[in-house]
């Protein structure tokens, strides 16, 4: 950064009033800015918490849907490819909510149950309970997913939020209001110049009045030495004496 | 836009191996649309790297699909696709898959996280 960027501005009072106003107005948006980072920031940590807490859950719930699995094959055969081609309508939908941190809109993932079960019937010859218990554990595991996917979507969309936000903040930080204080000093030392100047500029022309003033006297006093002039007084007005005025 | 979406129920796709895919699937989340295109993919060994590519790219432009599942070791193989997708919509999670234990320290997400957090103290 030189010293020399400033903003293309004349040096004037008004100019100065603008200059003085803009950076009191990024000095606000400043302190706005960083209050709006450090919540979002406050959110993240929480939402990055509860992340990792989710994933290791996850981790447990899978591996019980899949042993449940493996228990519910071991009683009914093989199913999979049943289930593979009997797909016709989902059951477990997803709903879009939309939750307001510090002014950005972050999704909320919703599941809920939409329709009848397809697979009803699977596992009616036998196994049916170990198929139930199959359907239940996935179902759950559908449900930890979903809450876990609308962290993961908060997450995403907070990080680069809060890195707009970051670079905000330090781009007035370290770039406008350095360069508005510069425009400022700039405004500041060029009108002190200027009165400055007007101050010199006075004081010579009271010089040359006084000049020029000394020397006229000088000429007069000449003259009324020589007698060529009388002293005159500025008449008086009261001093003129009007006649009465009567009626 | 946001009242469509609030209106309609989005999906959950999957993209796993085969028994992840009917756990999920004897769970709910499967549906086969007009056009007969599932919203899950069963990958086997024979299945190629190209084709789950393929696969999770189709996936990620369908508008009526919010979450896409995807087991771990399946994310290895397209993890250049997934860390390109930056977009929160759809979320992209990564799952344990039967023969795959979860491990945090892969996961894009995580990943991303890692500058502030190291998921692995957090998780023991």
């Amino acid at each position: 950064m030189s010293g020399k960027d400033r903003l293309p501005i004349f040096p004037s009072r008004g100019a100065q009033m603008l200059m003085k106003s803009r950076l009191k107005g990024a000095q606000k948006g400043h302190s706005l800015l960083k209050k709006k980072a450090d919540a979002l920031q406050m959110r993240f940590r929480m939402i990055l918490g509860k992340i990792i807490q989710t994933k290791t859950l996850m981790g447990e719930v899978m591996k019980e849907a899949a042993f449940s699995l493996a228990e519910a094959k071991f009683t009914t055969g093989e199913f999979n490819q049943v289930v593979l081609q009997n797909v016709t309508k989902a059951q477990i939908k997803i709903r879009t909510k939309k939750d307001n941190v510090a002014g950005v809109t972050l999704p909320v993932f919703e599941s809920y149950q939409d329709g009848t079960d397809t697979y009803e019937l699977a596992g009616l010859a036998r196994g049916g309970q170990q198929l139930a218990k199959l359907k239940k554990n996935y179902q759950s595991a559908v449900k930890l997913l979903v809450e876990l996917a609308s962290l993961q979507t908060s997450f995403v969309t907070l990080d680069e939020v809060i890195k707009i936000t970051n670079r905000r903040v330090n781009a007035i930080e370290h770039v406008i209001i350095p360069r508005i204080e510069r425009t400022l000093a700039y405004i500041i030392s060029e009108l002190d110049e200027l009165e400055r100047e007007e101050f010199y500029r006075l004081k010579k022309i009271q010089d040359k009045k006084r000049i020029a003033r000394a020397k006229a006297d000088a000429a007069k006093a000449l003259l009324i030495a020589e007698g060529k002039l009388r002293e005159e007084h500025a008449a008086n007005m009261l001093d003129e004496g009007d006649e009465d005025l009567l009626f | 836009m946001a009242l469509h979406s609030a209106i309609k129920g989005k999906l959950i796709s999957v993209i796993g191996d085969e028994d992840t895919c009917v756990g999920f699937l004897l769970g709910g989340v499967g549906e086969i649309n007009k056009n007969r295109h599932p919203n899950f993919l069963v990958v086997d060994k024979n299945t190629a790297v190209s084709e789950i590519e393929d696969c999770f790219k189709r996936f990620l432009k369908r508008d009526d699909i919010d979450i896409i599942l995807i087991n771990q070791n399946i994310a290895e193989l397209i993890r250049h696709v997934i860390d390109n997708h930056t977009q929160p919509i759809p979320a992209v999670l990564e799952i344990p898959s039967k023969d795959h234990p979860y491990d945090a320290s892969k996961d894009s997400i995580l990943r991303r996280a890692r500058g502030m957090f190291n998921p692995e103290d957090l998780v023991r």
